[in-house]
């Protein structure tokens, strides 16, 4: 497969995910503030902001959920918001448009055609919904028509990787705003994953529990130990006849920060919350790099120097 | 554009949210300016969204058969903070006399002995139930959910209509409605400071666990529901979602061993709690109705040995039959040695010949209520009914004078609600939901306000095709928090594509070539080697 349409492949797996995962964290962040009448939103809009790397405003500004979603889910130019995640994921499909099924490519496609007319500021929670709908039919798309090939294993791999760095922001958000932020219901239900959580521990709702269900649960999709499991499978599937000595190097930042949530005792990494979940990001951007280097070479900027050689 | 409220007639009863000539009422004051701003259209378009929401969720009700939208209106009922805090507490001193006659009723019946109520009136209750006297709960409860019907009919006017320490229903429209209600009108959520209600079933949880059988670690707590074709199969299967335990049907449980167990793919299961929602005479044919297949034989029995917990208790009934309800201000004064904070209605005993005598000679202007119905079956409104209806009533009370009573026709007060001609009054309700773990009663902050939809109609059952409002108590002390600070975090970049590929500034070309349906020009000489 040539590089350039896997590492498409790859961005369209990311990005999708990313709209995904930001609509529902946006979408409980606004429930918090309408349904939590103590809620104080400015704390809780400035960590968000500042959790998804965005530049937070002067101090003396208040910032509301107005200039959350503005930067989180209207902006159309910056590929870190739902708008603009789902611009550059039919932007990647274009580029792989021979490669990807037709039912793939359309339904990306009809997910940007209608995006401008479901960007409604005055109801986000339905532009919300329709954006998890998309993203699961997306996702839905690719684990149907797809052979489980390379194809398959690079757009995997780019949500695997995304998935586990979006759920440590989300987490990041809880530490950060202290008593003052998020409960962890709140988290849970952000990831799909509070009846899935109730279930499991019969609703003796913890905040350790609820921490250890979405860091290191191997049984539902949205935890980062299974997010982390699923990258490194897709990347063994990719290069199945490993060295007898070297591991690939995207294999081993993901494999190293797992086995430290998945070995130590999880009071240690609650305790330094903020920080660990800073080692989850930045392992999965170590990783995509690696991906990127070892997959996806970019070539050397050549120009057209015309006749004059 | 015209007012929403502008013929909104006055006067009928009393409004909660409209003083006569002189506007909103001060917790009604947001609501109603946001809601004056609105069009019709826009009104309509969001209780539309309202409905179909509830289509989505599948909140629904079952009406004769049939499983329909439970309807929701769009305006809330909102009740002060100050005047919530003379409610709870009334409700929660309610609960706790009720549970003190029940632990009595069942055990030394004091009450009787020292002449508060007689004999007569529990021995005669249809709920009264001899199988389980004797029988002690685990940690003493006997009402873990309550219901407490409330209803106003001037400015200081809350009172009781009814108890309900059976198997209250209701509580998951509190909850759907409020999720509903706040993604509809975002910006009055914004603008006011509403109670949650989310609390709910981590409070009901917590309480059935409080209630297992002593020695039992880790409760396995079930939900016991009829079936889905029961009129409140949403609510039994919310609880149980929002709890994260079982819905159990009486097939899925069987008693062996002097315990009570549930058949699963991992074979028997051990259990210890069971939030049951049917009715005392439907659980166990061993015990009562030798046809019912709706609870499990032994169950009873497993119950009396402690085995496992039934909440809420076998035998409630008798609390909340309407002719002890008559009694519940003494009940309260008897023990707990307190005043009633929340008055009852006048209420006439009939068995008392010369009420009933004054009853029968006014029977065209009073309410008569069956003492042991429940959802409004039975009753009759005396304004309302026809001659024929009369003298057919007026026969069978003279014939069961206990089987009914009586009282005046409350004027329950009114709120705006969206009809097909816009904004009217319609008669509300309220039921607060109270939970009992044992050590404190809690009361959910708001509760179901039940709506009569039908013009000047004052039966708000939802099985009479009532609907329901969102009900918001504002504002109350925020719980303690520390550390309203932000710690420092390094931010890691969120990753992006590498630049050849869908750069940001791709994507902004991009769409302005989509705004403009614009050939996107030809990139090709960039790629030329």
């Amino acid at each position: 497969m040539l590089s350039r349409i896997a590492e498409s492949l790859f961005w369209i797996g990311r990005y999708v995910e990313r709209a995904d995962d930001t609509a529902r964290l946006l979408d409980v962040h606004l429930q918090i503030l309408l349904e939590d009448p103590w809620a104080e939103e400015d704390l809780a809009c400035r960590s968000l902001l500042s959790v998804m790397d965005r530049p937070n405003p002067p101090q003396d500004v208040t910032v509301g959920r107005t200039t959350v979603l503005d930067a989180l889910a209207y902006d159309r130019f910056s590929p870190s918001s739902i708008a603009g995640a789902l611009v550059a994921a039919r932007e990647n499909a274009r580029r792989a448009r021979e490669v990807i099924s037709t039912e793939l490519w359309e339904s990306l496609n009809a997910t940007w055609n209608q995006l401008p007319s479901h960007m409604r500021p005055a109801r986000p929670h339905d532009y919300f919904t329709w954006v998890r709908e998309r993203a699961a039919v997306v996702g839905g798309i690719i684990d149907a028509t797809i052979s489980r090939d390379e194809t398959w294993a690079f757009m995997v791999l780019g949500r695997s990787i995304e998935r586990a760095d979006m759920t440590a922001r989300l987490l990041t958000t809880r530490a950060l705003a202290g008593a003052g932020g998020p409960g962890w219901t709140t988290l849970l239900r952000s990831c799909g994953a509070h009846e899935a959580f109730l279930r499991t521990y019969k609703g003796t709702a913890s905040d350790e529990r609820a921490a250890g269900f979405l860091l290191l649960d191997r049984l539902f999709p949205r935890s980062i130990v299974f997010a982390l499991n699923q990258a490194d499978a897709c990347l063994s599937a990719l290069e199945p006849v490993a060295d007898r000595a070297i591991v690939d190097e995207a294999r081993r930042h993901i494999g190293l920060v797992r086995t430290n949530l998945e070995y130590r005792p999880l009071i240690d990494v609650l305790d330094a919350l903020p920080t660990e979940m800073e080692q989850v990001q930045r392992a999965c951007a170590a990783a995509s790099d690696a991906v990127r280097g070892r997959y996806f070479p970019s070539p050397t900027t050549m120009t057209w120097t015309g006749e004059a050689l | 554009m015209a007012d929403l409220f502008d013929d909104y007639p006055a006067g009928i009863a009393w409004d909660e949210m409209l003083e006569p000539g002189a506007g909103p009422r001060t917790a009604y004051r947001q609501v109603h300016a946001a809601l004056a701003q609105l069009s019709a259209g826009e009104l309509r378009a969001r209780a539309d969204a309202l409905a179909r929401s509830y289509l989505t969720q599948g909140v629904t009700f079952d009406f004769a058969g049939e499983e329909r939208p439970f309807p929701l209106d769009v305006v809330p009922r909102v009740v002060a903070s100050d005047e919530w805090e003379h409610v709870a507490p009334g409700v929660a001193q309610r609960v706790r006399a009720l549970e003190a006659f029940l632990a009595d009723v069942y055990g030394p019946q004091n009450a009787v002995a020292d002449g508060v109520l007689p004999r007569s009136v529990i021995v005669s209750s249809t709920h009264y139930h001899r199988a389980v006297r004797g029988l002690t709960p685990p940690n003493g409860v006997r009402v873990h959910v309550s219901g407490i019907d409330l209803v106003r009919d001037s400015l200081d006017g809350w009172r009781v209509l009814e108890d309900n320490v059976r198997v209250p229903s209701g509580v998951s429209y509190v909850l759907s409605n409020r999720r509903a209600m706040a993604q509809t009108f975002p910006e009055l959520f914004a603008a006011l400071r509403i109670r949650p209600v989310v609390d709910y079933p981590r409070r009901l949880l917590a309480a059935l666990m409080a209630a297992a059988p002593a020695g039992v670690d880790d409760p396995t707590v079930v939900v016991l529901t009829p079936g889905v074709f029961n009129s409140a199969y949403f609510e039994h299967s919310l609880l149980a979602r929002t709890m994260g335990v079982e819905l159990v049907e009486g097939r899925d449980l069987f008693c062996a061993q002097g315990r009570v167990w549930m058949r699963t793919t991992q074979g028997r299961r051990r259990v210890d709690v069971i939030y049951r929602r049917v009715d005392d005479e439907f659980l166990d044919p061993v015990t009562f109705r030798a046809d019912s297949l709706l609870g499990s034989p032994g169950l009873i029995t497993c119950a009396r040995n402690g085995t496992v917990t039934l909440a809420n208790a076998v035998g409630n009934g008798v609390a909340d039959d309407k002719l002890v309800y008559t009694y519940v201000p003494d009940l309260i004064r008897y023990y707990l040695g307190e005043e009633p904070v929340l008055a009852n209605v006048d209420t006439w005993r009939l068995e008392e010949p010369d009420a009933l005598e004054e009853v029968l000679d006014r029977l065209d202007e009073l309410v008569v209520k069956p003492v042991d119905g429940s959802g409004g079956k039975g009753l009759v409104v005396g304004p309302a009914a026809s001659r024929a209806e009369l003298a057919t009533l007026r026969t069978r009370l003279v014939d069961d004078p206990r089987g009914w009573i009586a009282q005046p026709v409350v004027q329950l007060s009114t709120v705006p609600t969206l009809v097909e001609d816009g904004l009217r009054p319609r008669h509300t309700d309220l039921r607060p939901f109270a939970v009992n773990d044992g050590t404190d009663v809690w009361v959910l902050p708001g509760g179901l306000t039940r709506v009569a939809l039908p013009e000047g109609r004052l039966v708000v059952n939802s099985s009479q095709g009532g609907g329901s409002k969102d009900t918001w108590v504002l504002g109350g002390t925020p719980p303690r928090r520390s550390g309203a600070t932000m710690p420092q975090v390094h931010p890691v970049p969120v990753g992006n594509a590498v630049p050849i590929d869908a750069s940001p500034q791709d994507i902004r070309a991009h769409v302005m070539q989509q705004q403009q349906t614009l050939e996107r020009a030809s990139d090709e000489g960039e790629r030329t080697c």
